[in-house]
């Protein structure tokens, strides 16, 4: 065959690649991507009463609760002049943005089957929109917790100890890196359920047990403390690395761990190509067993 | 020479797993990446038979397709045929990228669009101007080339009074008007569409074909069209690949190809049919059709069209007959039954003759369709029982044959001066 001289845009084949992170295809839907993450903030809190509040509902409760159980029940320290309820939403604001990326994206075929199964476009671009309208949960969810932050440290004498560092600078890595492991889990999961069914029922209960092994409601000193024999489970939790480095950042108790941080970058990629290699090869044919 | 070729389809094959996907695919799953660990073949490609599903096969695999070869000129619009199940729609997927073949690779020249469906995304708390964005962008195109063509897309569309209502309040036609306006103003390379102008009522029908032939008359788009529709596919189309159990089995001009598709299963057809016996309440055991009293499926016009069908009734309940006759671009063209007659069954077992008089059609292929009702419900079906052909004859008894292409249908006439 003279195939030699001919020019085509591209081949469709039953070749994989191993990783086909198509930079160029990409560009070229976003704006689908942003499409998507207008349709996901519009549709999300249509006819409902309260619309976008819930956004702030959810975090203000939970950090209540928390503070009512964890630390006026069971007398978990939050470090000296750091107000609990503060400590409890710092946690649960930068816990929330990987749990919500993880979640939202742990799904991405089973819930998009339908339009997964008649046209074709870079299928990362779902998994992607998840992430950046999450981020815009986490951007006002954000600005709450500064508003509490701000309201403890001038209007109350709770906060004398809580100073913001100047690693506050790190916060969009920080940010990046909980995405992109929540987005690397969430890939590697949706493939697989596509085939394994059983994985739904694990994302959402072990969603729920990751929180505890997740330094969110406890300091990560406080528990080296209490059960330092255990203490290796959380120790290199990237999750936990990263909310303790959120408090270290915003609140100036501790020190903050380069050594941890730079561990939690390698295995953030690391998940994330491999939850990029599995999520190729599933979009090729998945079609066919779901 | 081949510079015009837009897009190239070479041995592509694709294979199913029959049964329950997810039971045992472990252990296949493992066999499989312990071939390709020591360089060997998959070893589940080699078995797998072809794909005729009303024959018993041995294998777990199915190749729904297998070996399609074809290419596609630049402007051209080919068409997809091919019966149920003969691998239309595993082409389709392929082609649009939504699933990837098991073997052999398409290459194009062009961007391809597909519409498989209309309306994809669409959601329903969105407004129709909304959608149109998103459904353009899943569609392929860009905020801007949707921008610039906001406009027509709902002049078209005919919704300009509901396009900032949310979807869900649209009506199912609206909604669908709605969709296949985005669809029609795609301006794709390559635009592969599936049977989406079955949709919406007759006047949007036609909007929608000649929207069809614009894209691909005046700007000069590769169209592919996969259809069960032989008059949409004699409109549209310039050239057809037809596909039978998942091979091509040929490629020819579309009168051609109609033709050719008509008479795939016309083996099966002869002029006496035994029916395979089914549990059902009622059932018939076999017909015939014959011509003067001779078993045949060739007739002229102005001939008597004699069916006879023996029938079981074990419960000797009321039954009726229906006979359907279809032309050859699959349009019911008539509908015969026992209810528009004074005529009842009245034995168990018994052998109903039918005589349709002086068939009145001037020439072509026609197929019977027949069914046994009971209590209103059809009981025992025979698609395409029989293909009979008509030829010109002397339909009005005056020694003449009606000229050939000189309409369809012959109508007796009475003539006096007054």
């Amino acid at each position: 065959m003279k195939t030699t001289h001919e020019h085509w845009l591209y081949v469709i084949s039953s070749k994989k690649k191993l990783i086909d992170f198509n930079f160029k295809e990409i560009w070229r839907y976003r704006d689908l991507l942003f499409l998507f993450v207008k349709r996901d903030i519009i549709t999300l809190y249509k006819q409902t009463v309260l619309g976008p509040l819930w956004y702030l509902i959810q975090p203000l409760f939970t950090s209540l609760i928390f503070t009512l159980i964890f630390n006026n029940l069971a007398d978990i320290p939050t470090g000296d002049g750091v107000p609990n309820f503060l400590f409890n939403l710092a946690g649960i604001t930068s816990w929330n943005y990987f749990k919500e990326c993880l979640v939202g994206t742990s799904d991405t075929f089973k819930k998009n089957e339908n339009i997964f199964g008649k046209v074709y476009f870079p299928r990362v671009i779902m998994p992607m929109s998840v992430v950046v309208s999450n981020l815009l949960k986490y951007g006002i969810q954000l600005v709450v917790f500064l508003g509490f932050y701000v309201y403890f440290v001038n209007f109350t004498d709770k906060a004398f100890n809580v100073f913001p560092t100047f690693s506050l600078a790190l916060l969009p890595i920080l940010i990046f890196l909980m995405a992109l492991l929540g987005l690397g889990l969430g890939m590697i999961i949706s493939s697989m359920t596509t085939k394994y069914r059983d994985l739904t029922f694990l994302v959402q209960f072990g969603v729920q047990l990751l929180m505890y092994g997740s330094a969110v409601m406890y300091p990560m000193s406080y528990f080296m403390d209490k059960l330092p024999n255990y203490y290796w489970l959380i120790e290199w939790n990237p999750i936990a690395i990263l909310v303790e480095t959120f408090r270290t950042m915003v609140f100036g108790v501790g020190d903050l761990d380069f050594y941890k941080l730079a561990y939690t970058m390698i295995i953030s990629a690391i998940v994330f190509l491999i939850g990029l290699v599995i999520f190729n090869k599933t979009e090729k044919s998945f079609i066919d067993t779901i | 020479m081949d510079t015009d070729i837009i897009l190239k389809v070479e041995n592509i094959g694709k294979q199913y797993r029959l049964g329950l996907v997810g039971t045992g695919t472990i252990s296949h799953d493992l066999n499989r990446w312990w071939n390709s660990v020591r360089g060997k073949e998959d070893p589940y490609l080699k078995v797998g038979e072809v794909n005729n599903r009303s024959k018993k096969g041995s294998s777990d695999y199915v190749w729904a397709l297998k070996d399609i070869n074809f290419e596609v000129k630049k402007g051209e619009v080919l068409g997809i045929i091919g019966k149920n199940g003969a691998g239309k729609s595993t082409l389709l997927k392929i082609l649009s990228r939504v699933t990837s073949p098991t073997t052999g690779e398409i290459k194009t020249k062009g961007r391809i669009a597909s519409l498989l469906e209309v309306g994809t995304g669409f959601h329903p708390e969105m407004t129709g101007r909304e959608n149109i964005y998103l459904n353009g962008a899943i569609l392929g195109m860009t905020r801007a080339e949707i921008n610039s063509k906001i406009d027509e897309i709902i002049d078209f569309s005919g919704c300009i009074r509901y396009v900032d209502t949310p979807v869900k309040r649209y009506s199912s036609g609206m909604k669908v008007r709605l969709a296949f306006a985005v669809a029609a103003h795609l301006e794709p390379d390559i635009l592969v569409i599936d049977e989406v102008l079955a949709v919406g009522d007759a006047e949007f029908q036609k909007k929608a074909i000649g929207k069809m032939q614009d894209i691909s008359n005046s700007d000069g788009r590769t169209v592919l069209f996969v259809s069960h529709d032989m008059g949409a596919i004699k409109n549209l189309c310039t050239r057809c690949v037809i596909l039978n159990n998942g091979n091509v089995q040929s490629i020819r001009n579309t009168r051609e190809a109609i033709e050719e598709y008509l008479t795939i299963n016309i083996s099966k057809s002869g002029s006496f049919r035994e029916f395979v016996k089914r549990p059902t309440l009622v059932r018939m055991l076999s017909a015939e059709i014959k011509n003067k009293g001779i078993s045949t499926t060739n007739f002229h016009s102005g001939d008597d069209v004699e069916i006879i069908i023996s029938i079981e009734n074990d419960e000797h309940i009321p039954i009726n007959i229906f006979i359907g006759l279809y032309d050859e671009y699959g349009e019911k063209v008539a509908h015969i039954g026992n209810t528009y007659s004074e005529f009842s069954i009245k034995k168990e077992s018994t052998t109903v003759a039918v005589v349709l008089k002086k068939i009145p059609f001037v020439e072509g292929r026609f197929q019977i369709n027949l069914s046994l009702h009971a209590y209103g419900k059809p009981h025992h079906r025979e698609k395409e029982a029989f293909i009979f052909e008509v030829s010109p004859g002397d339909y009005y008894g005056v020694g003449k044959n009606v000229i050939r292409n000189n309409g369809k249908f012959l109508i007796n006439a009475s003539w006096d001066e007054i």
